[in-house]
Parts: structure tokens; sequence; C-alpha cells
């Protein structure tokens, strides 16, 4: 690693302000980040802790739904969103594992945004807003293919707001080394219609599988997606499994989605 | 009851209770006054020419000390070869040099060329950089698939060995034709080509080297993650840096874990000694996880075709077999034998099959070096002649049960001579059979099968009955077979004057238990607490010169070894109590931990023994000589034979290709067991890893020789989640002929033993789920694999 | 190099730091608590999992910088006062939890970390809640076994021998 200052700022004004350094980067649970670093492939000249800042912790429910600070681990989402948004609880209570969900935050996931991560999914599928130290992010808007965000510089993830569905589920199949989505499905069923987010399976990141979203919003049962086909075109082809492999599994998971909403 | 101490019990084990509290002692928690760090510029092209290396940027950075490269040691020995093989035309194998540091060229990817000396690790880390950026090093084509690396002549890992071969060996070939002939006349012959995949070995501890030079005394010190200390020693001392042997201490302290890969002598622990030579400061080296993967010797990676001819009703006539291995690119300590003397000798299995005949050609390669991993050699014969069973009882509609039970020697037919070279001395093949049958409750599997499948699942079993030769072994034998050194062992008991013990044993342990084990052996002989014995390893200035543990030998051999210095030891206090006791030395009997006068109530305790002889008063000098020593050298007559039989059951998601482990049952014949807790855990580990061949592990390369799986995000590790609860027997006991504790060896049964039980039933279940055009399918048996196969 | 206190083991230390300085080397080089192990780079093998403020973490995955003023337990603090193995450390000697013990800190820290948010957990949540933490010598039987015992359930009659 090469060696950088370390600073832990308690206000989100201050985070920004130490961020506008040249050469300086923002670290939150630092479970991707840490590794990136060690492998020198990252060389800050200061990392900018966000994990010191009251203002971005918790979850909470409120009119415009759930909103979860950006530095909120994994296990607290797990634990206090289980109450208000099961699915969402139980993806993030998936992450990892129990010493990764302790460190690591659903803002530090997001802006990073992992092609194979699991809070994308839940982001996308939710069609939740991204809450900046500058304005407010749609879902759609904001995940804009692989490690790439609407994220400007110096702009920080501060929370995230989810509308809670009538019922939801992630179903995740793990890449069996990294424990990462080797492809995962988010579906939620609102009042106005199912979206359905898919991540681990694609080139360009989490996407919506809007033939999906739409064959369920008419009839949101397993058997509206048995009739579809999903390409393979763009997905993912590694040693864990061909874009094919990955096709299949967009389809077997969401059938598998829908059947555990709840 | 099960006995509470001594040979038998489930002691527990001493050791835990250091690493328990954290207070274990491993290399990299050793801290020295004026260590200094070392990081190794290793190549990241998998074959290129070294054209220059431009060390003066690097050596002006900050801390930094010195810097070595490949010219520093061109004039140094190499890192031999253990075993001298020879090809079935009678010519030598192919040696090429194995340099402490690449010189010329970079052969595969992490092929170190050049090392940092520094004040600090990250000092060290920036300088290593920094002269990786002053390396040019022009990119060649990189050998990766063996078919090519034999095909192509005009693309070398080493200039002077044109067809990349290193031998192609035949075992047996006088028994060619006959096997041949064999085939020729053969009613049924079924064929298999199978892929053995390539293992990481993965101990968790890294490998980690310190080296320390007194120049008071010239004498060196070396720290090491070693499975065998004094091998390192002689390696280190006679091939590789001419350091008179008795100038050089080789410690392996507490090493966690090792599975083969840390038998070896690596280049960096030379680097250290002779890096602290020019400094006179202490060089420490610790492999980050993603070296240990590029570094590490790596196991498996055959390539096999094999056929098997048989009558209609399932008897087997013959076995034939033409395999690829993978030697890397370089030959690592062991590589020669393993593909050869642990594959080839075992390719009859437990079975009465009058022909067998084996080929191996030796291939290298521009990857990682490969050698002996848990196993070695034995699970891939295994994995070959299980799976080939189980497609042969397909083709011809056979119950696998009835067909090796046929097939299986039959217990009067011991001591077996197989046509592969082995005598078996003693087994009982059918009773691991039937215990097995009894604790998997094969008769319960249908209605396992219909809870599956109401599950969506296809669930399937899979059996395995296995044998492999360890306690490697006699020297007079290996010796016919071409190693370069012996592979007896040693033990010193040395009985203080207090009357407690300390045990030097040639073994090293790395996770075994030894330090209790073998203080349970000498209790149960001398009549006195466990808690008297102390056993001391790892040290080659305490320890007589012993080979290691690895191939499951510690007990068969260095606890032999100890157990005959303890015979040494009786034989020794009834002379003193003879003397004491003013009788004949033959009348002098031993036991309770009392040397007695037959008859009489005469008798001195072991402890007034041991005090005398340090203590020796009116000794008669001329004929008893003070003290309470022995050392043992022991050489087996033999290997043992270790055998057993497993079952797999397996669910299978048809949709997704996932296999999960249902039960996983063994039964092993171990001979005679000494700690039964021990035991299990051992078959516990082997089967883990073996589960882990199976389903998830994979060693990728891509066609330019990058390792794809350099680290815990590819490669897949079993973790807890992936593996059931396993039910293990050992209570099957043919005792070893040969060996006076009458063991066999457990350490590597498990891995040896479970991967084709596992890839059995996952056809089995695809079988039964109507999928029946699946024939095989190659491990790792990864979900997409299984998915393809159904779908394919 | 800036200074960082903590609390380690019950004991306030401090020590100078570089910002790059991780805890498990922080707690490893600077305060000579080796029990904790670094056995990969990737946050994956949990040979480092220590406590803070009562959270099992990655300490190779922590900067000592980002824990300063918290409170961590290692396995240099898991004993009892007495110097005796806890219910849990004693319980993976008994049931034979570890071989070669480089993964087994970590292990045991995972391990309590659990049994303080579950106190009887099932087998399945026991190997689900370990998933971070490789051991390469037992096949997990054994580990799992250990923590089963040291919650008080009957480990034999739940793990068929």
């Amino acid at each position: 690693m090469h060696n950088f200052d370390f600073v832990k700022p308690s206000s989100i004004a201050e985070a920004v302000k130490a961020l506008s350094t040249e050469g300086a980067q923002a670290l939150s649970g630092g479970q991707t980040l840490t590794p990136t670093l060690k492998q020198r492939l990252a060389a800050p000249t200061v990392l900018v802790s966000l994990t010191g800042i009251a203002e971005m912790q918790g979850v909470c429910l409120g009119s415009d739904g759930l909103s979860i600070g950006a530095a909120t681990t994994h296990a607290t989402v797990a634990k206090e969103a289980a109450a208000h948004y099961p699915a969402l609880a139980a993806l993030a209570g998936g992450i990892g594992d129990p010493a990764v969900r302790n460190r690591g935050t659903i803002g530090g996931s997001i802006a990073n945004n992992d092609p194979a991560a699991c809070y994308p999914a839940g982001v996308l599928g939710s069609g939740a807003t991204v809450v900046t130290n500058r304005r407010k992010i749609a879902a759609d808007d904001y995940f804009q293919g692989m490690f790439t965000t609407a994220l400007e510089e110096g702009e920080i993830v501060t929370g995230v707001t989810f509308p809670v569905p009538q019922k939801a589920a992630y179903v995740k199949f793990n890449q069996p080394a990294s424990r990462f989505a080797l492809t995962a499905v988010f579906v939620a069923k609102f009042a106005d219609g199912v979206r359905v987010a898919v991540t681990g399976a694609s080139n360009n990141g989490v996407f919506r599988w809007s033939a999906a979203e739409t064959a369920l919003s008419g009839n949101f049962s397993a058997a509206a997606v048995e009739g579809l086909t999903v390409s393979s075109d763009g997905l993912i082809g590694d040693l864990h499994g061909t874009p094919a492999y990955r096709a299949n599994l967009i389809k077997v998971l969401t059938k598998r989605a829908v059947a555990a909403a709840h | 009851m099960p006995k509470d101490h001594g040979i038998g019990a489930s002691s527990k084990r001493r050791e835990d209770v250091r690493f328990l509290s954290g207070r274990g002692v491993y290399t990299d928690d050793m801290a020295l006054h004026g260590q200094t760090y070392a990081v190794f510029v290793r190549s990241n092209v998998a074959h290129g020419r070294i054209k220059s290396i431009n060390t003066a940027n690097a050596a002006k950075m900050p801390g930094v000390l010195a810097i070595f490269t490949g010219e520093d040691f061109k004039d140094v020995g190499g890192n031999p070869a253990g075993w001298l093989i020879n090809s079935r035309d009678g010519t030598p194998m192919r040696e090429p040099k194995r340099p402490v540091l690449a010189h010329g060229k970079v052969r595969h990817v992490g092929d170190a060329y050049a090392a940092v000396i520094a004040e600090t690790y990250n000092e060290a880390k920036d300088a290593a950089q920094q002269l990786a950026d002053d390396s040019d090093i022009e990119e060649l084509p990189a050998i990766v698939d063996m078919k090519k690396a034999v095909a192509d002549a005009s693309n070398r890992v080493h200039d002077e060995i044109p067809d990349n071969l290193c031998f192609d060996w035949g075992w047996i070939e006088d028994n060619r034709a006959a096997v041949d002939a064999a085939f020729k006349s053969a009613p049924h012959i079924t064929t298999l080509e199978l892929v053995n995949n390539r293992l990481v070995p993965n101990a968790m501890e890294p490998r980690s080297s310190i080296g320390e030079y007194f120049p008071g005394t010239g004498d060196y010190k070396l720290t090491t993650t070693s499975q065998n200390p004094h091998l390192t020693r002689l390696l280190v001392a006679a091939f590789v840096l001419g350091i008179p042997e008795n100038k050089l201490t080789v410690v392996a302290p507490d090493v966690g874990g090792g599975f083969g890969s840390k038998i070896y002598h690596y280049g960096e622990e030379a680097l250290v000694l002779a890096a602290s030579r020019k400094l006179g400061r202490p060089v420490r080296w610790t492999a980050e996880r993603t070296e240990s993967f590029l570094t590490d010797a790596h196991g498996r990676d055959h390539v096999t075709k094999i056929e098997m001819a048989s009558t209609k009703d399932g008897e087997i006539l013959a076995i034939r077999t033409e395999t690829l291995a993978n030697v890397g690119a370089y030959l690592s300590n062991f590589s020669t034998a393993t593909p050869t003397f642990l594959h080839g000798t075992l390719m009859a299995g437990p079975y009465k099959v009058p022909h067998v005949y084996v080929n191996v050609k030796t291939v290298f390669t521009n990857t990682a070096p490969v050698d002996a991993y848990r196993g070695a050699g034995r699970p891939e014969a295994t994995f070959s002649i299980e799976r080939i069973v189980d497609k042969m009882c397909r083709e011809l509609n056979l119950d696998p049960f009835e067909v090796r039970r046929k097939n299986l020697i039959q217990p009067d037919q011991f001591p077996y001579t197989t046509p592969v070279g082995l005598v078996y001395d003693t087994g009982n093949y059918q009773a691991t059979l039937d215990k097995l049958i009894e604790l998997a409750d094969v008769a319960g599997f249908d209605k396992r099968a219909a809870a599956s499948k109401a599950k969506g699942k296809l669930r399937g079993m899979g059996l395995s009955t296995w044998i492999e030769a360890c306690g490697i072994a006699p020297s007079n034998l290996v010796g016919v077979l071409g190693s370069r050194v012996g592979l007896y062992d040693a033990a010193t008991v040395r009985v203080n004057a207090t009357g407690n013990i300390s045990v030097m044993t040639g073994a090293h342990s790395h996770g075994q238990g030894h330090e209790t084990v073998f203080a349970q052996v000498v209790a149960e002989k001398l009549g006195i607490p466990e808690s008297s014995i102390e056993i001391v390893h790892g040290d080659t200035s305490k320890i007589p010169f012993g080979m290691g543990s690895y191939g499951s030998r510690s007990l068969a051999v260095c606890g032999s070894a100890m157990s005959k210095a303890v015979d040494k030891i009786i034989a020794k206090g009834k002379k003193i109590a003879a003397h004491m006791l003013e009788a004949s030395e033959n009348d002098i009997v031993f036991a309770d931990g009392k040397f007695s006068v037959a008859g009489t109530d005469k008798a001195k305790s072991f402890g007034e023994i041991a005090f005398s002889a340090y203590v020796p008063h009116n000794y008669p000098l001329e004929t008893l000589e003070p003290g309470l020593e022995e050392t043992a050298f022991y050489d087996p007559a033999n290997f043992t034979y270790p055998a057993g039989a497993y079952l797999c059951e397996v669910e299978v998601d048809p949709e997704t290709g996932k296999v999960d482990i249902a039960s996983f049952t063994c039964a092993d014949d171990f001979g005679h067991v000494m700690n039964p807790m021990i035991v299990e855990g051992q078959v516990h580990g082997g089967v883990g890893q073996g589960i882990g061949q199976a389903l998830l592990e994979n060693t990728s390369y891509d066609e330019n020789g990058q390792l794809l799986t350099a680290s815990y995000m590819d490669y897949a590790m079993p973790r807890a989640d992936d593996v059931p609860f396993y039910t293990v027997d050992h209570s099957c006991i043919t005792p070893c002929t040969h060996n006076p504790l009458g063991v066999k060896g457990c350490g590597e049964a498990g891995a040896i033993g479970s991967p084709p039980a596992v890839v059995n039933a996952v056809i089995d279940a695809l079988h039964r789920g109507g999928h029946s055009h699946v024939k095989h399918i190659d491990m790792p048996v990864s979900p997409a694999r299984v998915w393809s196969a159904i779908n394919g | 190099m800036t200074k960082v206190s903590m609390t380690v083991n019950g004991k306030a230390v401090s020590g100078e730091v570089e910002g790059r300085t991780l805890l498990s080397t922080f707690l490893r080089e600077g305060l000579g608590l080796t029990g904790t192990h670094v056995g990969c780079d990737t946050s994956q093998c949990g040979a480092c999992v220590v406590h803070v403020d009562g959270k099992a973490v990655k300490s190779c995955t922590t900067f000592a910088a980002d824990v300063a003023g918290a409170s961590v337990k290692t396995i240099e603090g898991m004993n009892n006062p007495d110097g005796s193995l806890s219910v849990v450390q004693q319980a993976f000697q008994d049931h034979h939890g570890l071989q070669c013990g480089f993964c087994t800190p970590g292990m045991v820290m995972s391990s309590a970390a659990l049994l303080a948010e579950n106190p009887k957990p099932t087998e399945a949540e026991i190997r689900h809640y370990l998933e971070g933490n490789i051991c390469r010598c037992t096949g997990y039987h054994n580990i799992v076994k250990a923590v089963l015992a040291a919650s008080g359930q009957d480990a034999a009659a739940l793990a068929a021998e």
C-alpha cells in the first residue's frame, strides 16, 4: 500500500472539504477499497473516512419511505430494516460475511457499483433515490455501468431513500469464491407495477429486466416469467459461468424471487 | 469405557492451549533485533527473456540495503529434484536447473528474478516496484496447454529441452504386451478421458522465512515454514548455497498447515540466508496470499485417458492409462515421484486386476511448479479407477456395490502382489464396504431420494473403494525406484534425571497433533503419565536427522522409530535395574512403569532408574554406561496400505446445476488407532479438501499463462456452509504387519477416497433424474458445468 | 505518523501509525499481539478477525486510525482472568476444533461474536455465520461441533461421528 494521510471528519461538510484536496478519496467501510489499496491499484494522498459522521448513520422510516444513511453498515440494515423492508434487510444480511457486514456500508457499495454487488440490485429494484451532498438522484439515473455512477467529482452519497413495496425478495446465487453474486435478482411489487433488477450478470453492471417487469406487472407469479427468454448478449462470461449460464440464472432466480416475495 | 490416556485414548491436544490463546509462535510472529525485509520482484509474464534489470534507481530509494538478481546466484547450485525417473527407452529425465532467482529467462507468472532488502517492508515494496519498472523483459509465447507443449517443439520452457517433456514413463513396461493382449480379447472395454484438476494447497499460513547470519561463529539460522527442516537444511547446504551442513540450523516452529506445499525447499529460503550473510542482519520475508497462489507448489493437474477391459458381468480384466502430468516450469523436489511412483503403482486399486499398464508423460509448462499435495498421485489414481469402474457399471447396467465386491481382493489373499509392483501386506476391503453400507443406510436411499424429488432436487449416491500406499517408506524400495534420499525416520528419547522425558522426533507437526499423540505412545509403553513427556520437533539443532512429515508417514515411520527407541530405553533400564537390584538382567521384567525381579517383590520405579542413570555411583562402568537416552532410526520393510470405502450423497438443483453434499460417510481401515479424535479430525479435513477438489477448486491459467485464480476472490475454498457433518468410522482394523505399532496412517485418506465418490454421486443423480446422456463431468463439478452437462 | 489510542483487551494503548497502517499490523507489530493472523489480502479468510466495540471485524481490512478510541478485543484477551480457557476456547479443545491453529484465533473470535448475538444457534446458522472464516485443516466438522457445544447444546447428538 502507498501511504496517505488519514482523516476522519465528523460532519458531511468537513468531509466534503477534506475531499476537495488533490488526490483525496473517500473511504467508507473499506471492504473493497482496502484490498484495492493493498494491490496498489489506487494511490490516494488523503483517505477521508466517512464512518465517523453521525448524520450519515441510521435507518429511519418516513413518509417518503425508508431512509438509510450512507455510512450505515450492512449489519445494521439487516437488523433495523427487517421490520420495515424485510427483503432489503435480507439482502444486507447476505452480503459478504458477518465481519464484512460489520464494516461495509450501503454508501460504499453503491458508490463503487461493483457489477456483482448486492446493493445496486436492491436500490435499482426498489426504484430508490440516492441522496448526495448536492442532490437527489433516481436509481435509474444513478447506475451507469460497471464501477460507474452519476456521482461527480467531490460528490458523496449521504443516504438512500427506499419506497417500500407491497412485496419483494432478493435471491442471490453465490459466486463460490468471493461470495459476491454470480447472478442475483431483486424483485419488488409496487401498487403501480413490478421492478426487477439483476446484478452479477451483465458487463454493464446492474440492470432492469423490463420484459419480466411487464409480465409480472400483469401477473405476479413465477409462471408469468416462464415463457420469457433472456438473451446472453452482453452478459458476463468468466471462470464461474458462461453468458448462457447467467441468462438461465436470471430467469430461474427471478421465478424464485417472485415465489419468495412477501 | 474408552481409555482416558495412552494408546487408543482421545487425549485432548496439549498444543491447543497455546493456539487457542493466541500464543502459538509462527515464523511471521517472530520479531528480531535489527531485522530487515525482503520483497521479491516477480515476473508478470508467463514466459520471457530477461534483457536487462537496471538496479540503479531502486538502490537509491529510501531504506534500501541490498538488491539481488539472478546474476548473483548464477554460480551457485540449483534446487534439485529428489527422484530420478527414467523414460521407457531408458534415458534419464531432463532436469533443468532451478535457480534461486531466475536468470536469463522467467518461466511462470510469479517467477522471482530479483529481490530487494530494505529497512521496512514498505520501503522494500516501493523499491521492488521501481525495479520491476526498470526491468526489460521480452515476453515470449506462453506454453500452458500440455498437449500443445508436447506437440510444438519450437516453443520451449527450457531452451535445452526440445519437446518440453521431462520423461515418458511406462509402468511396467514389460507388462505392456500382455495388457494390450488382454484388451484385444476383452468382452467389454470402457473408456474415459478425464482431468484431475490442478489445485493450490492453500495452507492458511502463507510461506514465511527468516534468515540470520552470526558473523562471530559463521553460523546460519533459517526459520521457515517447513514440513521437514532437515531436508531443507540438506538442500540449502549441500545443493544450493554450499554452506557446511553443520553451520546451518533450520527451525520450523509452529507451522500453519502444509498439505505438501511446505515439504519443499523454495528459493526464498536461500535468498534470505544469502542476504543475511551479506548484511549481517536478519532478513525476513512472508508471502502475500497472491504470492502463495503464484509460487507455492500446486497439486494434481493430470489429463488422463483410462481404459478398462472387463467381462460383461463386471469382472475387471485389465486397466490401461495414458496420462499427461504437468510439472510446471521447474522440477520441485518430489515432482517427478508424484505422477509416477505415487500414482502408477496404485493403478490396480483394491482390485484383483491381473493386467495393468500405466504411461505417464510429464510436461514442462509456463506455470507454477506442481508437486505433491495431500494424497499426491494416489488421489489421481483413485479418481481414474473409481470413475471408470462406475462408468463400466453404467454401461453394463450392473450394481456398483456388487461389481466392487466381486473385484475386491479377498481377505484371505493377503499378502497380495499387484501387477504394478506393490505387495499389499494386509487388508479387509469387504469389511469396510459392509461397514459403509450399514453406516450410510444405503437401504434407505430411495426414501431420501423421494424426499429430495419433492423439493425439486435430484439425489444421487456415489461410491468409492480406495487404497493408498503411504508411510513412505522403505529406503531400499524407493532407492530402486529412483529416490535420491532415504525415507527412514528417527527419534531420540531422552529420559531426564528427574524421570520426565524429552522425545526429539524427525517428524514435524503442522496440525497433526504429534505433541499429544507421540506422548500417548511413549506413555503407554513406559507406563508413565503423558504429562511427563515432551515432544520436541522442528529444530535441526535438537532433533535427529529425520525426513519430516508428509505421505501419512509420521506415526508409521517416525512413531515406529520412537517405539524402537523406547524399547532401547527399556532394555537399558533393565541393565540399570539389574545392577541396582543385584539381579540378572534376564530376570528383570518391566511392567506398569516398574522394573522388577521376576517372581520377587524387589522392584525399582522408572523414576528411580532414571535418577540412578544420571547419578551412577557404583556403576560397573565397563559394562554399564551412565545416562538414559536412546536414538533409533527406523526404515520400514514396506509401505503401509490404508484402505476404505466412502459414500457420498448429493442433491443436485437441476435448474441451477448446484450440487449440495447431503451426506458423506467413510469406513476406513487405518490399522491400530492411537488417538481416535485426531484420526477422525484428519479424515474430516481430508474429505473437506476432497469435496473442495470435486466441487469448488479450480486453478485456471489463461492462454497467456496468467493465473486467473490468484486470490480467494476467484479460487473457491470450501467454507463451513459448503460441507455437512461427516460420518467417519475406523473400527475395521487389520494391523499393519511390519511396523511395531501396527499403524497405517490416516492423513491423506480423506483427500484420496472422496473426489470420485462425489463425482459418481453427481452422475448418479443426473441419471436418476433422466439425464442419462451425461457420462462424465470434469472437476470441479461447478454449477455451470452441471447445468451445461444437463443442457448439452 | 500520527498517534492513535485505543483500548485493547481492556488496557489503554497508544502508538504511532501511518495512515496506511492496518489494525492487524498495529496489533501484531505495534503491540506484539501476534495471535491475530493474516492469511489473505482480500478480506476473505478471517484469520484476522477481532472485536471492535463488541463486533467482529476483519482487522486486515480496517485502518488503525479508523478505530482510534475504540475498544478492541483480540484472541489474547479471550482467556478467563485466571488464564484458563474460556467456554468457547475450551469447546474448541474438547472437540478438536483446530489442527494447525492458524485460522483458530479468527475462528474463535467469530464464534464468540455469533454466540453473543445468538446464544443457541442451529448447525445451519453456525455454518452460515462462519462463512467468512476459512479453515483448511478440519473440514469444519469439529469447529461446528465446538460452537454447538459452547452454546450448551448436545454436539454429539447433533453431529454423527
